[in-house]
């Protein structure tokens, strides 16, 4: 468990902690994140015990992996399973669970599925497999999808024509949109993810706070970058003011990547819908490729079974992608459901927010109480919890952390 | 794959293909860098970049580089697994 005293500037993290106590006062503000990165240092640095008791940060649907549904698990193992077809994919889709099981033991069963670093390399095991079928998984938000929509031009321009993608890009904005149309969650403003703004800027999120009235500011990946992002928003709203900020400037520019977007526009369209985990159907909310472009298409190629599967009841990835629950108070969080045996999504990708909370955060969680409503029963596994915080100082919570971490001899 | 990793341009190699040899955590690995240089360059050997599933999607100075490996060390297993991805493709 890491504290404030680590941090790469504990100075600046204390100021920005005092800051933060300052601006939120007594209110209760909720700020969500959107990105795989901001979920792990949150619960890695245990930043959620050291912000005060009122200001509370929830986890959005930032993991690719997460959110894909499992009927498209169903589809890529029907497309794995045809004869003569290689099935490439990146490694965190091996164990996505779908309806019928997931890639690896289609690959048991004798499926050609191979794991693959970048989409250039399923090209490469096309040009060298010419006489088999060579399909592509392609999921990723705007980090990937342009690796994949190169990937396709270099196959059409070396007439390279046994190679497909079965593409699930999808795309950040429209989630950000059906969450704030969500009854279910009240929000303050959103941490807007660091990556994935590195291609598409700061401009889309504009709407956040123009349609909704909400700010967004997108931040870096350390603890104190996060810690600057909630004193930018907490500033915002203290000050009446609502906007689009760039924390992480030093990567972000609010032009993203112009040739990314570019080669986007190029290769895709805009899907009419699509399918969420927990979040259901969401409009132009992902990316096919051009009907120009079908002959790279898997979807045009084979046959897609294309079935909708309902998520195992146990299971509350939806929720979890929403923000509505944390992940230890899904039912099944640590006992039927951990990275070795996932049901959901969360749990199986390294960067869901179940599994970092597994690997993290119940090492020393404390459960902080935030809500009038009920928080849910003490969360499973969560060792050496030292009783609910409700309104001490941050840093009698960060002592706090400390010594629980360090009373189970797992202090570094 | 949403988390960009930092490689250091060490080789530029054919201009039509866009590709260069980047030092990924110690592991030498072919990327695409069209999409942060242009035909005729734009990226010189010894800068850093964020490449995410073999692509470079950002050019960031040294310092940022070593602050995000830094952070993306302590992500553990999704590091190692990323690494580990990499030196599939290595080239030697």
């Amino acid at each position: 468990m890491r504290f404030v005293d680590e941090y790469r500037d504990p100075v600046a993290a204390r100021r920005a902690l005092s800051e933060i106590r300052t601006l939120a006062g007594e209110r209760s503000v909720k700020f969500m994140e959107v990105c795989g990165g901001h979920t792990h240092t949150i619960y890695k640095h245990g930043i959620e015990q050291i912000l005060p008791a009122n200001v509370e940060l929830v986890h959005g649907p930032g993991c690719p992996v997460c959110v894909i549904p499992m009927g498209r698990v169903d589809d890529a193992i029907a497309v794995a399973e045809t004869p003569g077809v290689i099935f490439t994919t990146f490694g965190d889709m091996m164990r996505v669970p779908g309806g019928d099981g997931n890639l690896l033991q289609a690959k048991a069963r004798g499926a050609d599925v191979r794991m693959v670093y970048s989409p250039l390399d399923a090209l490469a095991i096309a040009r060298d497999n010419p006489e088999r079928q060579v399909v592509f998984f392609a999921v990723g938000f705007e980090t990937t999808a342009p690796s994949t929509a190169i990937t396709v031009l270099r196959a059409r321009d070396a007439g390279i024509t046994n190679f497909s993608v079965f593409c699930n890009h999808v795309t950040i904005v429209p989630p950000l949109k059906a969450i704030l149309d969500s009854p279910d969650l009240r929000l303050d403003g959103f941490i807007g993810p660091g990556h994935v703004s590195t291609v598409v800027g700061n401009r889309p999120y504009r709407f956040v706070p123009e349609r909704y009235g909400k700010p967004l500011v997108t931040a870096g990946f350390e603890p104190l970058d996060v810690l600057s992002a909630v004193v930018m928003l907490l500033r915002q709203l203290a000050d009446g003011r609502c906007e689009v900020e760039n924390q992480y400037s030093r990567v972000v520019r609010d032009e993203g990547n112009p040739r990314a977007l570019a080669v986007l526009a190029e290769v895709f369209e805009l899907r009419p819908h699509f399918e969420w985990r927990g979040l259901g159907f969401i409009a132009q909310s992902a990316l096919k490729l051009r009907a120009g472009l079908a002959l790279w298409d898997a979807e045009d190629r084979f046959d897609i079974p294309g079935v909708r599967v309902a998520d195992p009841k146990a299971c509350q990835c939806g929720e979890v992608l929403k923000g509505v629950i944390k992940p230890w108070e899904c039912k099944v969080f640590g006992t039927a459901c951990t990275p070795e045996t996932p049901i959901g999504t969360c749990m199986v990708s390294s960067e869901g927010a179940c599994a970092a909370y597994y690997n993290y955060g119940r090492l020393a969680r404390t459960p902080v109480v935030l809500s009038p409503s009920p928080v849910g029963p003490t969360p499973v596994g969560a060792a050496g919890s030292p009783g609910p915080v409700t309104s001490d100082t941050a840093e009698m919570a960060v002592c706090r952390v400390h010594l629980a971490a360090r009373s189970r001899g797992d202090d570094r | 794959m949403c988390l960009g990793i930092p490689g250091k341009i060490i080789e530029l190699r054919t201009t039509s293909e866009h590709l260069a040899v980047a030092d990924v955590g110690g592991v030498r690995r072919e990327i695409n860098i069209g999409l942060v240089a242009d035909d005729d360059g734009g990226l010189s050997v010894g800068e850093w970049v964020l490449i995410h599933v073999g692509f470079a999607m950002a050019v960031i100075d040294e310092d940022e580089a070593h602050r995000t490996i830094e952070f993306l060390r302590e992500l553990g297993s999704l590091y190692d697994e990323e690494i580990d991805q990499l030196r599939e493709g290595e080239v030697r």
